[in-house]
């Protein structure tokens, strides 16, 4: 440890073992999340779920990992190949990199940079690149259509998202995530803000790509979407990178809205995770309740509800935060 | 503009109704089961494959290998062979074979039976991995239904002892046909006489 701390420095210790927590959290949250999703789905449909792997099927989803890893690794014949095998990489690397600033309590937190909510917003909106590289390498008019709904989905939902956050950083008066969860020690924000609250959760379940706006992965519409050229571990980076998305947008509605670490008796990491998970399963609630939206209302849903809503409330806190 | 916000709210609302519907499924009991491990109860309105029927009494089959459910049956799927056995007054079933995958279950052979021998049973699993899976020996499904049921498993005859009895039963057909004999010469003989 001392070479180690030697070579590297303190903060390189931090990185280094930080990432390593990062690697481990990501997989085994798919793992879980996965098995979640299915738990969820099956008991909304009054079935079981998975019951034969493990003590409550808590295994079946390792096993499909490990049967997933063991698949063939099929490359069309026409596709883009440079990047054909560079989306799969580019669509999870930014998805690591955001774990970078979250902060699972006050001291568990890599590197408390000081613009930490706009790298999570900007590295977040990496993957619609990724998912245009996929749809558009694979030669494949589904995987197109896919990548396109994407972007252009994308591209609606990011402003409110944006403005929503905008609104609780106008009230701390820092990027910073710690700084965020601070300000909210005496009440979360869920509170003053309801309405953004509601923005933001709309908004991240469209940046999700999960129902009801899943869109570019419809598969009664377009197979699978963008990823329906990929197999083996390609198309697992793509599934891992979808569900670790998701606890990033939960962990940024935690850390913008619940209070973080915020909770009495437990340690703040716990209270962490307990919110955030109480968010996935607000999203996988959604997405067993409602049906998945047309294109049209989609878009005339974010450009003709969710930007004005966003903006007045934007403007309200402002003036709020003028007049008190 | 009413009418926008209007519609936010309405819509709104419809969202957390759905919400509410799907939460409540959740907090619902479970209501598939584990297929090859757990069984469910069949309405007694079901009728599966006929099978012998335990009599309360008897605690056995009440089959008297009369054929008549084999006659009937318009698939010619039952094959019933029962002998009498020394000291009984009805012949019984020695083999009670139904070949199940052609059956249409019609239920002919549970109408015709002399005894009431014959139910629709419950069962529904009636996979199998080859045709003769589907051939069902009743005996021997009497027996697994009376040791399940903790009752004296009724014992299938061997060929042996049937191979007795039918010799039993030969010999007391050729006994009484003697007797019979030996009662009539007489009376032939006064008939001669006259």
């Amino acid at each position: 440890m001392d070479v180690l701390t030697h070579s590297l420095g303190s903060e390189g210790v931090r990185m280094i073992v930080g990432l390593i927590g990062v690697i481990a959290l990501v997989s085994v949250n798919a793992l879980f999340l996965i098995w979640m999703e299915r738990k969820v789905a099956a008991h909304m449909q009054l079935r079981p779920g998975p019951m034969e792997v493990g003590p409550h099927g808590a295994i079946q989803t390792v096993c499909d990992a490990v049967k997933l890893m063991g698949k063939e690794l099929i490359t069309p014949e026409e596709v883009d190949k440079p990047i054909y095998y560079l989306a799969p990489i580019v669509v999870f690397l930014p998805v690591l990199l955001t774990f970078l600033v979250i902060p699972f309590s006050q001291t568990m937190v890599i590197k408390d940079l000081n613009v930490g909510i706009i790298l999570i917003l900007a590295f977040s909106s990496l993957s619609v690149l990724a998912i245009l590289m996929a749809g558009w390498s694979s030669k494949n008019k589904y995987s197109v259509f896919g990548a396109i709904r994407s972007v252009a989905q994308n591209i609606a939902y990011e402003i409110p998202l944006l403005i929503t956050v905008m609104s609780v950083i106008l009230m701390v008066g820092s990027f910073k995530l710690t700084d965020i969860v601070v300000a909210q020690s005496r009440y979360w924000f869920i509170l003053v803000q309801p309405l953004a609250f509601i923005l933001y959760i709309i908004c991240a379940t469209a940046e999700t790509n999960r129902t009801p706006f899943d869109l570019p992965e419809a598969e009664s519409e377009l197979v699978a979407g963008f990823h329906t050229e990929y197999s083996g571990m390609r198309f697992a980076l793509f599934f891992l990178a979808e569900y670790t998305n998701m606890f990033i947008v939960s962990a940024v509605a935690t850390v913008l809205f619940l209070g973080g670490w915020h909770g009495p008796i437990l340690p703040g990491a716990i209270w962490f995770l307990l919110k955030v998970y109480a968010l996935i399963f607000l999203i996988m609630w959604f997405r067993w309740t409602f049906p998945r939206v047309r294109f049209d209302q989609l878009v005339t849903f974010a450009w003709k509800i969710l930007i004005p809503l966003s903006f007045v409330n934007l403007l309200l806190t402002a003036l709020a935060l003028k007049i008190f | 503009m009413i009418n926008y916000f209007k519609e936010i709210l309405v819509g709104f609302w419809s969202l957390l109704a759905g919400m509410a519907v799907t939460i409540r499924y959740f907090t619902k009991p479970i209501v598939t089961v584990q297929y090859p491990r757990e069984k469910i109860k069949m309405s007694p309105a079901y009728r599966g494959y006929p099978r012998l029927i335990i009599d309360p009494e008897t605690q056995t089959h009440r089959c008297i290998a009369c054929e008549m459910c084999a006659r009937i049956c318009p698939s010619q799927l039952i094959t019933v062979e029962g002998i009498k056995f020394p000291g009984e007054k009805q012949k019984r079933a020695t083999k009670y074979v139904h070949e199940h995958y052609y059956c249409s279950l019609c239920g002919l052979c549970t109408e015709v039976c002399p005894t009431s021998a014959l139910e629709y049973s419950d069962e529904y699993r009636l996979a199998g991995y080859h045709r003769e899976d589907a051939v069902l020996d009743h005996l021997v499904i009497l027996q697994l239904r009376q040791t399940a049921a903790g009752l004296p498993v009724t014992a299938i005859p061997s060929a042996e002892e049937i191979a007795a009895a039918a010799a039993a039963e030969a010999a007391a057909k050729e006994a009484k046909a003697k007797a019979a004999a030996a009662a009539k010469k007489p009376q032939a003989g006064e008939e001669v006489k006259e």
